[in-house]
C-alpha cells in the first residue's frame, strides 16, 4: 500500500520561502497571487495493512517537527 | 570535568568543540553517533555545528534520531549538563530538550558573519563568566537559525530568564532577537553563534573562551 504525507508549516507560523515564491511570481507578471505556502509531501511505500495510526506515529516522530509543522495523511 | 563530544555523519566543528573544551580544562572523548551510550561519568555533552545527514528533512532532524541522542535525552533527564551550537541547538530542539524550532532564515540567505551578542540570562553555568560584559562578538554561520516558538512559548522564556544571548540587529528572523536559550533546569543551551570558534585571539576574537571557562569551572567545583 501507499500513502502520502503533507507536511505544511502551522498557519500563523511565517513561511520566509513561500514569500520569496509568492514575490517571485508577481515579478513574473502574475497578478492577484495573494499567498503562498510552500511544504513538503512524503510518499511511503508500505506494508499492506499499515494503520492510519502508525503513519501517524511516524509523522509525530520524525516526518513533522509539529512544534512548527502540521501534517495530513492520505492513504492512497 | 569530562565531557564528549558528538560526532554525526556531516558534523564539522566537532573538533574545534573538542580544541575549546580541551583547552578550557576539560577531558574530551568524541563519540559517534551510533553509540547507544556515552562514557562513563561524562558531565558535559557538547553537540556541536555542521550539517548533520546533509540537513535532510529539516535540519537536525535525523540526528535526533540516532543512537546517542536518546542517551543525550537520559543524560540530561538525569540533570547533566548539555551544549548545543548550530547544528547542536538544531539537534537539541528536534529531541525536545529545548523548545521551539529552527527555521529558515527570514532573508532565506545563508549568512556567515562576526555577530555582536547581548548576554540575556542572569545566570547560568554557561552565561556566568559574561557576568561583567554587557555584549559580546561571536561568530555566526547558518541558514536555518530563525528561532520560532509560539507567544507563550517565548513568554515563559522570558519570565524563566532562559533566554541566554540575544542578537544586536536580527540577522536571520528569530523571534524576540533569541540567539540562545536555556531548559527550564538551566543545565541545557542551545545557541546559533559559535563560541568554539572565538577562542583564540589569531582566529579573530576570544568571546567564546568564558562559556568554557566557566562551564568547566563550575563543573569542576560541583
Amino acid at each position: 500500500m501507499k500513502a502520502r504525507v503533507y507536511v505544511m508549516l502551522k498557519s500563523g507560523v511565517l513561511d520566509p520561502q513561500g514569500a520569496a515564491v509568492q514575490h517571485a511570481l508577481g515579478s513574473l507578471g502574475f497578478d492577484g497571487v495573494n499567498d503562498v505556502r510552500q511544504g513538503k509531501v512524503i510518499e511511503l511505500d508500505l506494508a499492506d495493512g499499515t494503520d492510519e495510526a502508525t503513519i501517524g506515529d511516524m509523522c509525530e516522530k520524525l516526518l513533522a517537527n509539529t512544534v512548527i509543522e502540521s501534517y495530513r495523511i492520505e492513504v492512497l | 570535568m569530562k565531557s564528549a563530544v558528538i560526532v554525526f555523519p556531516g558534523s564539522n566543528c566537532d573538533r574545534d568543540m573538542a580544541v575549546a573544551l580541551r583547552a578550557a580544562g576539560a577531558d574530551v572523548t568524541m563519540v559517534w553517533h551510533k553509540d547507544a551510550d556515552l562514557p562513563q561519568g561524562v558531565d558535559l555533552v557538547a553537540v556541536p555545528g555542521g550539517f548533520s545527514f546533509g540537513d535532510y528533512l529539516r535540519c537536525g532532524a535525523i540526528a535526533a534520531q540516532s543512537p546517542i541522542s536518546k542517551a543525550i535525552v537520559s543524560h540530561v533527564e538525569k540533570g547533566g549538563y548539555a551544549l548545543g551550537v548550530c547544528n547542536g541547538f538544531q539537534v537539541l530542539t528536534e529531541t525536545g530538550l529545548l523548545p521551539g524550532a529552527l527555521m529558515r532564515n527570514a532573508g532565506l540567505k545563508f549568512v556567515c558573519r562576526a555577530q555582536t551578542l547581548r548576554i540575556a540570562a542572569q545566570s547560568s553555568a554557561f552565561t556566568d563568566k559574561y557576568r561583567n560584559s554587557a555584549s559580546i562578538v561571536l561568530p555566526i554561520a547558518h541558514h536555518d537559525g530563525n528561532y520560532t516558538a509560539d507567544a507563550d512559548t517565548v513568554a515563559k522564556l522570558r519570565a524563566e530568564d532562559r533566554i541566554a544571548f540575544t542578537y544586536e540587529n536580527n540577522p536571520n528572523g528569530s523571534q524576540a532577537d533569541i540567539a540562545g536559550v536555556l531548559s527550564e533546569n538551566r543545565r541545557v543551551l542551545g545557541m546559533m553563534p559559535h563560541p568554539e570558534r572565538a577562542i583564540d585571539a589569531g582566529h579573530g576574537g576570544t568571546d567564546g573562551q568564558p562559556l568554557f571557562a566557566g562551564l568547566v569551572g563550575q563543573l569542576t567545583a560541583a
